[in-house]
């Protein structure tokens, strides 16, 4: 009898294009960001500008899973996941600038991106406010008889708020297709999360609903990533039943940009024993082991991705102000039905 | 019924205006629009159209007078009307507040009462409660009504809290006698709007801020008045030709005599060698001559420090070094800042004479013009051609009176057309 | 014309509604199995079904976000509050969310959307139950606040609000449920933002809304008995509030009381005088006065709750006060 076939450990899951694919991805959030951090230096920028760089392999992961009429709701920190999800780099560069040709007509900035062509719900700047909204979603998904999901993005700070217990029950309660990801970062702003929750695997919020699956998994992994989103979706798509899963990531920079990226609440070399497990900088190191690409292949990609960022920032910069006129527009409309 | 006639606010900064000349006499017929008289404002001559029908009975301002706005001027009435009462009337109350500075149309007008004035006090009227400020209490209504019905305040009782003057006491008014009708308010001309002109926006240097700041600071709050007084240049004139006869090294500039002059009648006159501080006068025991220095970037004042204690020559190869420095924008700031008096100099340029604007804190500044050849009527009676120079000085009139600064120039003429007084 | 409740005015207005358009559905507290705290859901659930008539959790913060969700993607709910005291700790939902969804995703999310329930207080329900949030909700630009007072208007406005594409804020009284009226038995809405003449005269206006509504018509009907010819100016929605119509009245009658159920400071009485002083000075003969609720939280106690709430003697004292009777 052979011996049972071990596997490879090096093998990645999915193909070699898909791989590229991932990584354009995630390097776009990254370069982006960057590009976004100057603008705000240069002051193209203003007001709350909360970045995600080192959360990339959440991001992509999880909206890498979903379909296109599935839907998607997140907090303040939505740069990352805008991209991934397709927004156009111009859109959001554009809003970042509070320009008319922003995804949000200027009018949101970057705690607010929208796009109603791709069912992104947009970015919420009340910690937990939008995780009714979710259920809402779920709960209208269900009301009409369909199979999407409504993926709602989260920090782990939001697991200690009411409204994130309230929309939790209901969801389980009606069985709503929610998938719910909290993206632990460790940090809600300087507060570290076993100073804020009286729980250490912030999944087992899960186990308080019946029903609810939970599950937590290494978010710097952008692959294992992908499997955990797999395995919840189906729940919630085909169950519809709702879904809790705690990815453990790692926020690169300050809260905003206008926080420290260490000091009082966290160490340097708590930073830079992080910045080993850089997740862009991981999967790189996969596929060239793997011979996805080469190195050459990687310095091509970073040049079409800084071309697409100084694109949108070129973009964002000659588009007009909005008017005085819209100030008094998107209040109300003017219809009814 | 009588209509008064007002000096009117016809332009939108005026505030006093001069009759020129009345065009209509005492006894002419005159309708409602027709120019009554010619008024000089700070701006131009406009006319002054009559507001009421009649015949013009009073020119109460003779034509050459200057009159504040809002000052009886004349008087329209009936042939046979009694106008006695009228001429004894003062101006309406709040003519000149009729006319705002800052109203943009170009032809402000004071309210013109026919009646007595309703909305002015009324201390003919016992009746009348009124704060302890004086003020009537009325209702906006009620206020309203009476001035749309012609009916007096002041002769009205108020029945509402505190004597308040509410709508029931003016129907009760109206019910009781007949009253008599105001005229409505003249339409305002609105001033033509120009639009679509080219215009070009240059930035400002730091150079240009500072002057604008310094300079408005100055005309803004500090009261100026002006002196101006003519010289005669004939002494300095020889006294040059005989300086450069004893060589290139005494070689001086009429600017450069006058530099001397000044610093040298200012230490005669410590009163004008001084700073406004506000709460202060600093009076200074030297002289820091400021120097105006027109440069590509704009105005610059170089100082001549102890230009008092400097002799001709030193101060003629100090004016030029910071002439030259200031030109090349190599001035230093201490060498442009701390003088106590200042001189500006557009002879050069042509210009006869001048005013300048004073440099706070300092008191004054001295603006000289162009010298130029006059014939003149000598002592003798016969026709001189003399070099002659204008000058005139800026006085800030919080620290520098007229007696003050008039003797100061006395002293400077007194220099300049003996410039052998400077060696001493 | 029928003669119908409150109550049943409203109830009549969801179920035309939810008929006529599927994406209309009612979510709150014992709304369905219940039949409504108030039963103004009464026979909605066996009507529609569970899908349709939700009943939730004790969760006003949950279930409001879930309305807000759903309006996000498509759908029109109407949710209840018990009370707007409970309203509170939804808060969040209504002005964070509702209120502002359209306008920072720069117009691409509409709420049609409607937060309804009895608003203000009732008899002896003391200090947490007893609150007037109508200023508070005309605060907010995003919203459209109306305030029935009467089945007719009742029916009409939640009618209008259910069809209106932005989020409506419907004040009801727990103390008008009871009352009635004649409301039509065929379809009609009350369009939001006009006020209505709800009484005609040429002494005095009162201007007011909601509840307070049945307290003017009293004291129009005793004033009367004076002489006193008052005009009743039900302003009916208080966001976008009828200017115009308050402007007609006091330039008509020069005097003007305001009538309003919550407290003083930063009132809806603060703002209609305030459109009275800027369109109507010169036509003022008396300063106009404001009667409201006492600025204490509601007592328990009989006397005091009397005492704390606006009603008819102070109204008519105010009345008699600008009219400089008294």
């Amino acid at each position: 009898m052979p011996p049972k076939k071990r596997p490879d450990p090096r093998a990645l899951p999915g193909d070699p294009a898909l791989r590229r694919e991932l990584f354009h991805s995630m390097l776009l959030q990254r370069r982006f960001e960057e590009k976004v951090g100057e603008a705000y230096a240069l002051g193209k920028i203003g007001g709350f500008c909360h970045l995600y760089i080192g959360q990339e392999a959440v991001s992509t992961g999880i909206l890498s899973m979903l379909r296109p009429d599935d839907y998607v709701i997140t907090t303040y920190r939505d740069h990352g996941q805008a991209l991934a999800r397709g927004m156009s780099p111009r859109a959001i560069m554009a809003e970042l600038f509070g320009r008319v040709d922003g995804c949000s007509r200027g009018k949101g900035g970057s705690m607010h991106l929208f796009d109603r062509n791709l069912n992104f719900l947009g970015g919420h700047g009340i910690v937990g406010g939008h995780v009714p909204v979710a259920a809402g979603v779920g709960f209208a998904i269900k009301y009409r008889g369909g199979d999407q999901v409504i993926v709602c993005f989260m920090g782990e700070s939001v697991v200690n708020t009411g409204a994130f217990h309230e929309a939790l029950n209901m969801a389980a309660l009606w069985k709503l297709p929610c998938l719910f990801i909290i993206e632990n970062n460790k940090y809600g702003m300087g507060t570290a999360v076993e100073r804020a929750a009286a729980i250490k695997d912030l999944d087992r919020r899960a186990d308080s609903y019946q029903g609810m699956h939970g599950e937590h998994v290494d978010g710097q992994d952008v692959f294992a990533v992908r499997e955990a989103t797999e395995r919840a979706l189906e729940i919630c798509r085909k169950e519809s039943r709702p879904a809790l899963l705690e990815i453990r990531t790692y926020r690169f920079m300050g809260h905003s940009m206008s926080d420290a990226v260490s000091g009082t609440y966290r160490t340097k070399a708590e930073l830079d024993e992080q910045l080993k497990r850089d997740p862009v900088w991981m999967l790189k190191a996969r596929m060239l082991e793997a011979g996805d690409c080469t190195e050459a292949d990687v310095a091509e990609m970073e040049r079409e991705i800084k071309t697409i960022c100084q694109d949108a920032w070129d973009f964002a910069d000659a588009s007009p102000e909005p008017s005085a006129e819209a100030l008094y527009e998107d209040v109300l409309v003017d219809t009814v039905s | 019924m009588a209509t008064k006639v007002f000096m009117e606010a016809l332009s939108p900064t005026m505030e006093e205006g001069r009759l020129v000349t009345w065009l209509k006499q005492e006894g002419d017929a005159v309708k409602s629009g027709e120019v009554l008289a010619e008024v000089e404002t700070d701006k131009a001559v406009m006319e002054l159209t009559a507001r009421g029908d009649g015949v013009l009975r009073k020119q109460v301002v003779a034509a050459g007078t200057t009159a504040a706005v809002g000052t009886l001027v004349g008087i329209i009435a009936a042939a046979d009307e009694d106008i006695a009462a009228l001429l004894g009337g003062a101006a309406p109350g709040g003519a000149t507040s009729a006319a705002p500075a800052a109203s943009a149309p170009a032809v402000a007008t004071p309210s013109v009462p026919a009646a007595p004035a309703p909305r002015a006090a009324a201390p003919a009227a016992p009746a009348a409660p009124a704060t302890p400020a004086g003020r009537a209490l009325v209702s906006p209504l009620a206020r309203r009504l009476a001035d749309e019905s012609g009916v007096s305040l002041g002769a009205v009782q108020g029945s509402g809290p505190g004597g308040r003057i509410v709508k029931r006491d003016i129907e009760a008014a109206l019910a009781r006698g007949p009253v008599a009708s105001s005229p409505a308010a003249p339409a305002r001309a609105s001033a033509p709007v120009r639009t679509g002109e080219a215009f070009e926006d240059i930035p400002l240097t730091q150079i240009r801020k500072t002057i604008a700041k310094r300079l408005s600071e100055s005309i803004g709050p500090i009261p100026t008045f002006y002196l101006t007084a003519e010289f005669d240049l004939s002494r300095v004139a020889e006294m040059r030709t005989a300086a450069l006869a004893i060589g290139d090294a005494f070689k001086v500039s009429f600017n450069d005599v006058i530099l001397k002059a000044v610093a040298t009648a200012l230490t005669q006159h410590p009163d004008v060698n001084a700073h406004w501080l506000g709460d202060r006068i600093r009076r200074f025991g030297s002289v820091h001559l400021g120097m105006a220095v027109a440069t590509d970037d704009g105005l610059i004042v170089p100082v001549i420090f102890d230009a008092d204690q400097k002799g001709l020559r030193a101060i003629s190869a100090e004016a030029k070094a910071l002439a030259k420095k200031a030109r090349e924008r190599k001035l230093k700031p201490e060498e442009f800042t701390g003088s106590s008096f200042s001189v500006s100099n557009l002879g050069m340029m042509q210009i006869d004479q001048f005013t300048a604007i004073i440099n706070p804190p300092e008191v004054g500044i001295l603006a000289i013009g162009a010298i130029e050849d006059k014939v003149v009527v000598g002592p003798d009676g016969g026709f001189t051609v003399q070099p002659r120079l204008r000058v005139t000085m800026s006085c800030d009139h919080r620290a520098v009176d007229g007696a003050v600064g008039a003797a100061f120039l006395q002293t400077l003429r007194r220099l300049i057309e003996n410039p052998l007084l400077l060696s001493f | 014309m029928a003669i119908i409740t409150y109550r049943e005015a409203l109830n009549q207005a969801l179920r035309e509604e939810m008929g006529r358009d599927d994406r209309v559905f009612l979510m709150g507290e014992e709304v369905g199995v219940y039949n409504g705290a108030y039963k103004v859901s009464k026979g909605l659930l066996e009507e529609f079904g569970e899908m349709r008539v939700v009943d939730t959790p004790i969760t006003e913060l949950g279930f409001a976000g879930v309305g807000v969700g759903a309006a996000m993607v498509g759908l029109r709910p109407v949710i209840e509050f018990m009370t707007w005291n409970f309203a509170l700790l939804a808060i969040d939902q209504v002005v964070n969310a509702a209120a502002k969804m359209l306008y920072m995703s720069g117009g691409q999310y509409p709420m049609p959307m409607v937060f309804r329930g009895p608003n203000g207080a009732a008899l002896q329900l003391s200090a947490q139950h007893s609150q007037d949030f109508e200023s508070w909700l005309a605060h907010i630009p995003g919203l459209k606040v109306v305030t029935p007072g009467t089945p007719y208007d009742a029916k009409g406005l939640l009618k209008a609000a259910i069809r209106d594409d932005n989020p409506v804020i419907v004040l009801e009284g727990e103390m008008l449920y009871n009352t009635k009226g004649e409301v039509p038995e065929h379809d009609y809405i009350v369009p939001i933002g006009e006020a209505e003449l709800k009484r005609e005269g040429s002494d005095c206006s009162i201007i007011t809304n909601g509840k307070m509504v049945l307290v003017a018509m009293n004291a129009a009907d005793q004033l009367a008995k004076d002489g006193i010819r008052v005009d009743v100016v039900d302003l009916r929605t208080v966001r976008p509030m009828d200017v115009e119509a308050i402007i007609t009245s006091v330039q008509k009658t020069n005097r003007a009381v305001v009538l309003e159920e919550g407290w003083e400071i930063a009132g809806i009485g603060a703002q209609v005088v305030d459109y009275i002083q800027r369109e109507c000075f010169d036509h003022l003969d008396a300063p106009v006065i404001r009667v409201h609720q006492a600025d204490v939280p509601m007592p328990y106690a009989k006397g005091l709750e009397k005492l704390a709430k606006p009603d008819l003697q102070k109204t008519i004292a105010a009345v008699r006060k600008v009219m400089y009777l008294d």
